[in-house]
């Protein structure tokens, strides 16, 4: 149980300086900008303490937000999928989740990409429409919270795989 | 838990909406100062050759303006106050150590900041064209509202007449600026270039913007707008220049016994 904790630190701080670092910075296509630092709210233990969980998103987000100078705007988008979390993990696994024995190296990888998929379309729905916070832009909104999903969804396929423990 | 942790968020992000108020939340603190500024120090070396080349050729037009100082004197004496010893306008050099150009809120972090006497309301340009204006500073850091900013609005004239409009930007494109309210009585032709006007005592008069791509009148057929495309390259901002007016304090002051 220690060891996870240390492991969920370390990964707070790995991602955040590697999306203020290096993802902010991609800029693809002029515009489009992954934010795969949310993987640790996916990939956060499932059996936790909401409240901390929560708490911890916010501050994840807060950071993000002071270096790239957006207000409040990934905070907010990252607590409210913290909030729904729950919701959507029933709905990608099904039966394994109602056992809370969710492991995600082990899951099909279809699952995972129904679950990826709808955390980061509604956090990055949340952020485009926050940050350009205007009604009649909202095409705007749609075309680069599908484009830049894409590049996150990708991302995080990537890198969970990547650094997954091989189990099996 | 959630609804006060959303509450406070989306506070924040209306207040960072609202002009000056954003003082906590912003990259020009000690923290992320600092750590951009080391992050910079390594990535700076990658483009060391296009900045050198940026600076050669302002050094050229510097050095060929000098050689041909005696043609131009007399077109230039009306900017130049010769009764103040010290001129209208201090200048600054300082490093871009974060440059955003991918949201539609950009902001630009600059490695100097109160120590140096950097205030807010100050304006940043380039040898090529203007860049944006200081918004927020702390001790050694300081943060510009980059001209790619929604909310960014400068004023800028024609170059060939003093037809005044104002500086806007809608998000799409970070070679393109628009120019909105020039009078339709204006001569506007395609190439024609958009500089600082002489109405706001941030920017000098005459700093270069831009050249006009295309443009349209407006709905109401009374002004038209303007598309200009940047002299700057903003993806790709080295070493700028922070200009203080002088003169702001004496400006304002006298602006204000105006209005009442």
């Amino acid at each position: 149980m220690n060891s996870l904790n240390i492991a969920n630190i370390i990964r707070f701080f790995a991602l955040i300086v590697a999306q203020v670092l290096i993802f902010n910075h991609i800029n693809f296509a002029g515009t489009i900008n992954p934010y795969p630092y949310i993987l640790f709210i996916l990939l956060y233990p499932v059996n936790n303490n909401r409240t901390l969980f929560i708490f911890m998103s916010f501050l994840l987000g807060l950071i993000v937000d002071i270096f790239s100078d957006s207000g409040g705007v990934h905070a907010a988008a990252c607590v409210t999928i913290a909030y729904i979390r729950p919701a959507i993990l029933k709905f990608a696994f099904g039966m394994i989740y109602e056992h809370q024995t969710i492991r995600f190296n082990n899951t099909e990888i279809g699952n995972r990409i129904i679950y990826f998929s709808f955390l980061i379309l509604i956090h990055h729905f949340l952020i485009f429409l926050l940050e350009i916070f205007n009604i009649s832009r909202i095409l705007m909104v749609f075309q680069k919270t599908l484009f830049s999903s894409i590049f996150t969804l990708i991302l995080c396929i990537l890198i969970s795989t990547l650094f997954s423990k091989k189990q099996r | 838990m959630f609804l006060l942790l959303f509450g406070v968020s989306i506070g924040l992000t209306i207040q960072s909406h609202s002009y000056h108020k954003s003082k906590f939340i912003n990259s020009a603190n000690f923290l992320t100062g600092g750590i951009y500024e080391s992050a910079s120090g390594i990535s700076d070396y990658f483009n060391l050759r296009s900045q050198n080349d940026i600076l050669i050729e302002e050094n050229n037009l510097l050095r060929s303006q000098l050689l041909n100082r005696n043609d131009s004197t007399n077109l230039n004496t009306a900017h130049i106050d010769t009764i103040s010893f010290n001129g209208n306008y201090r200048v600054q050099s300082a490093r871009v150590i974060n440059n955003n150009y991918a949201a539609s809120k950009n902001y630009i972090t600059l490695n100097k900041g109160q120590n140096d006497s950097i205030k807010e309301d100050l304006a940043v340009i380039t040898s090529k064209g203007i860049v944006g204006i200081v918004d927020n500073t702390s001790n050694g850091y300081s943060r510009v509202l980059s001209i790619l900013n929604t909310r960014s609005s400068i004023n800028a004239q024609l170059k060939s007449t003093n037809h005044i409009g104002s500086l806007e930007w809608d998000a799409k494109s970070s070679e393109m600026v628009q120019l909105t309210d020039i009078s339709k009585f204006a001569p506007v032709k395609e190439g024609d270039t958009i500089v600082t006007g002489g109405q706001s005592s941030i920017f000098p008069q005459g700093i270069s913007i831009g050249t006009i791509d295309s443009y349209v009148l407006d709905i109401s057929g009374d002004t038209y707008t303007v598309q200009v495309k940047l002299f700057n390259d903003m993806t790709n901002l080295g070493h700028v220049y922070i200009i203080e007016n002088l003169d702001k304090a004496e400006i304002q002051r006298i602006e204000r016994t105006d209005d009442e």
